[in-house]
């Protein structure tokens, strides 16, 4: 995966602190913003995980000449071998952690790009899933100057059933 | 408000409600801005009969958004230089969260915070830290 563009917007950063239920005027209001610290509207600490919008190949949406896994007439549109395993999430496993470091706060304006790449993989038996695999990958985003603004580590798991509740 | 040092000592901690009886509307609204739109957060047809669950979930970058949340609150606008966290549970709709940070560290200018959020169970479902610059 790669993001070759990614722009960051005040209407996106609006819907995004909405989505997390953040009130927090510095991402809606560009007037109270400039009376902060920062000095304007900046993107919420985990904000660019939603680059996934700019990334043209990301599985996690709907593509238009494609089929998708998610209900219709069906429970899912794509079947299945059925001995392709739980995985989990239905759709390439589950996310287990997330982590960020800033370099500076983006804001709108910027235009970032991002570029993965693959981490350390690492397997472990679980009690309550079965074998588990994580994989880990290293996400830079660089803004418009190439410089480094955030450097993400995510990690995913996939589990050899359903996560018993 | 961003903190200072001065006022700041280990085991300070600051807790923040960062929802009750989470509504589905708000995973979705989730799936719309962050561009994740795994049907097992949102579609629950699928979730129960192809993936294998009682019902959607939180993505857990929703959880980490809003404990993120709770995290700007305490230290203030851009002071956060890094922020992780490990999902260790999963969160549906219905559950009622707190978040908690907890001082581990302050040194030259910056405050290490040990970060949780546990369900309306006591369950923990995130754990993780926070760094940020705090005023000297």
């Amino acid at each position: 995966m790669a993001v070759n563009k990614f722009p960051v917007e005040g209407s996106h950063i609006m819907m995004f602190a909405r989505s997390i239920a953040d009130d927090n005027q510095i991402y809606y209001d560009e007037g109270y913003a400039a009376t902060t610290e920062p000095g304007r509207v900046i993107a919420p600490p985990t904000f660019a995980q939603s680059s996934a919008q700019f990334d043209p190949d990301y599985f996690l949406r709907p593509k238009m000449d494609e089929d998708w896994f998610g209900s219709g007439k069906e429970a899912t549109g794509i079947k299945r071998e059925a001995s392709s395993g739980g995985g989990g999430g239905g759709g390439g496993g589950l996310h287990a952690e997330q982590h960020f470091e800033y370099h500076r706060h983006v804001g709108p304006g910027d235009v970032l790009t991002a570029e993965v790449k693959p981490g350390k993989t690492w397997e472990k038996e679980g009690k309550r899933s079965g074998k588990l695999v994580f994989s880990e990958t290293i996400t830079e985003y660089r803004d418009q100057n190439g410089e480094l603004v955030i450097t993400a580590r995510g990690v995913g798991v996939r589990t050899e059933r359903p996560v018993d509740q | 408000m961003a903190l200072a040092a001065k006022d700041l000592n280990v085991g300070d901690t600051y807790t923040e409600c960062l929802v009750e009886d989470l509504k589905r509307t708000q995973i979705v609204m989730y799936a719309g801005s962050s561009g994740d739109y795994n049907p097992v957060h949102t579609d629950e047809k699928f979730t129960k009969e192809v993936a294998g669950y009682p019902s959607v979930f939180a993505h857990g970058m929703l959880t980490m958004g809003m404990t993120g949340r709770m995290v700007t609150n305490y230290v203030g606008d851009g002071r956060v230089t890094k922020y992780g966290d490990r999902f260790t549970s999963q969160v549906w709709p219905g559950d009622t969260l707190n978040a908690t940070a907890t001082v581990d560290d302050v040194t030259d200018g910056v405050v290490t915070l040990s970060v949780e959020t546990t369900n309306q169970d006591g369950v923990v479902v995130l754990s993780g830290y926070a760094n940020a610059r705090v005023d000297t």
